[in-house]
């Protein structure tokens, strides 16, 4: 009688457990009510990721942003001067010592393997308008996002980058070749 | 008794999966469920102007203020692709053409995930985002 009865008990388990597995394939993820809709934050993180130069020479300012790309590593993926688009990406390692050594002593403890991040990649996306009153100036707006694989070559992360010091580098760097194009220096 | 019982119950299960699970290819491929025209009305609006370059730059001046990245532009051909990620990945592809010889028609649309987005609300904050960055209002298409 016991043994009838821990066997139905298992039946019920299993067929919760199947249950939430249906569930899980037959999943249908919906998009977040938020993710195309303008929020607070839109137009900070668009004065973060925009610079206004003095110059109406729009394919001037494009060509010192391939050039910028370039110095950085990123390799160009598309452009489309017309519209003032530039698309670069890169691959580059995520491993990082401290999660090494976290998942190895994980993996150790639990007798788990416990996988670690280990490459990454990530794309810029460069943008140029012109701006202002009679479109004197040109607009740059620069946006950056990365994804990550583990050991086990699963996607951990996925993101939009937007730490205000890469921004501010980025700038920096962009006045510099702007500079440096202006004056035909290389 | 009982071990036949959930044998046949994992039977009749791995059925269930094979339906729920897999939508033939070709319903994947041509996305069959949904209705052509209807799809059609929700993701597609019409604006007042003719300036095809001004129209696709502040589709990309949109896209880059919902956090996407674009992927892809092509002036001549009038489409732009780009990728949202914020621990999901949102696709879209926005092209620009001609509607008479007054009227420019902006087609959006958008994949989540591993799924066609295709309810209205999605949709309807897109445009009304491009309105505010196209100074211009949008109209319904039949």
């Amino acid at each position: 009688m016991g043994f009838l009865k821990n066997k139905s008990l298992n039946l019920k388990r299993y067929s919760l457990v199947l249950f939430s597995l249906l569930f899980v394939i037959a999943c249908h993820s919906r998009i977040p009510s938020e993710a195309l809709k303008l929020d607070s934050e839109s137009l900070q993180k668009r004065q973060l990721q925009t610079r206004v130069f003095q110059t109406n020479d729009e394919s001037k300012v494009l060509a010192a942003c391939s050039s910028l790309l370039q110095d950085l590593g990123f390799n160009i993926e598309e452009s489309e001067s017309e519209l003032g688009v530039i698309v670069g990406s890169k691959d580059r390692s995520a491993v990082s010592a401290g999660k090494v050594v976290g998942s190895l002593l994980l993996g150790v403890l639990t007798g788990v393997y416990v996988p670690w991040d280990k490459n990454q990649k990530m794309r810029a996306c460069v943008v140029t308008k012109p701006s202002g009153e009679e479109k004197k100036n040109v607009a740059v707006r620069v946006t950056f996002q990365r994804i990550v694989w583990n050991t086990q070559n699963q996607i951990t992360i996925m993101e939009g980058l937007t730490e205000p010091e890469m921004y501010k580098e980025f700038f920096d760097k962009l006045s510099k070749s702007l500079f440096l194009e202006a004056n035909e220096a290389f | 008794m009982k071990r036949f019982n959930i044998t046949k119950f994992s039977v009749a299960i791995f059925f269930l999966f094979l339906i729920v699970g897999c939508a033939s290819t070709q319903k994947q491929l041509l996305d069959s469920d949904a209705s052509q025209l209807q799809l059609r009305s929700i993701q597609t609006r019409a604006f007042d102007t003719t300036d095809k370059e001004k129209t696709l730059r502040a589709v990309i001046a949109t896209l880059q203020d919902l956090g996407f990245v674009i992927d892809k532009a092509d002036a001549t051909l009038g489409s732009v692709s780009a990728t949202k990620l914020d621990r999901y990945a949102l696709r879209m592809t926005v092209t620009v053409r001609p509607k008479g010889d007054k009227q420019l028609l902006v087609r959006a649309n958008a994949q989540y995930e591993l799924t066609p987005v295709e309810d209205p609300e999605p949709y309807q904050n897109f445009f009304s985002a491009l309105q505010k960055a196209m100074f211009l209002s949008a109209h319904d298409v039949d």
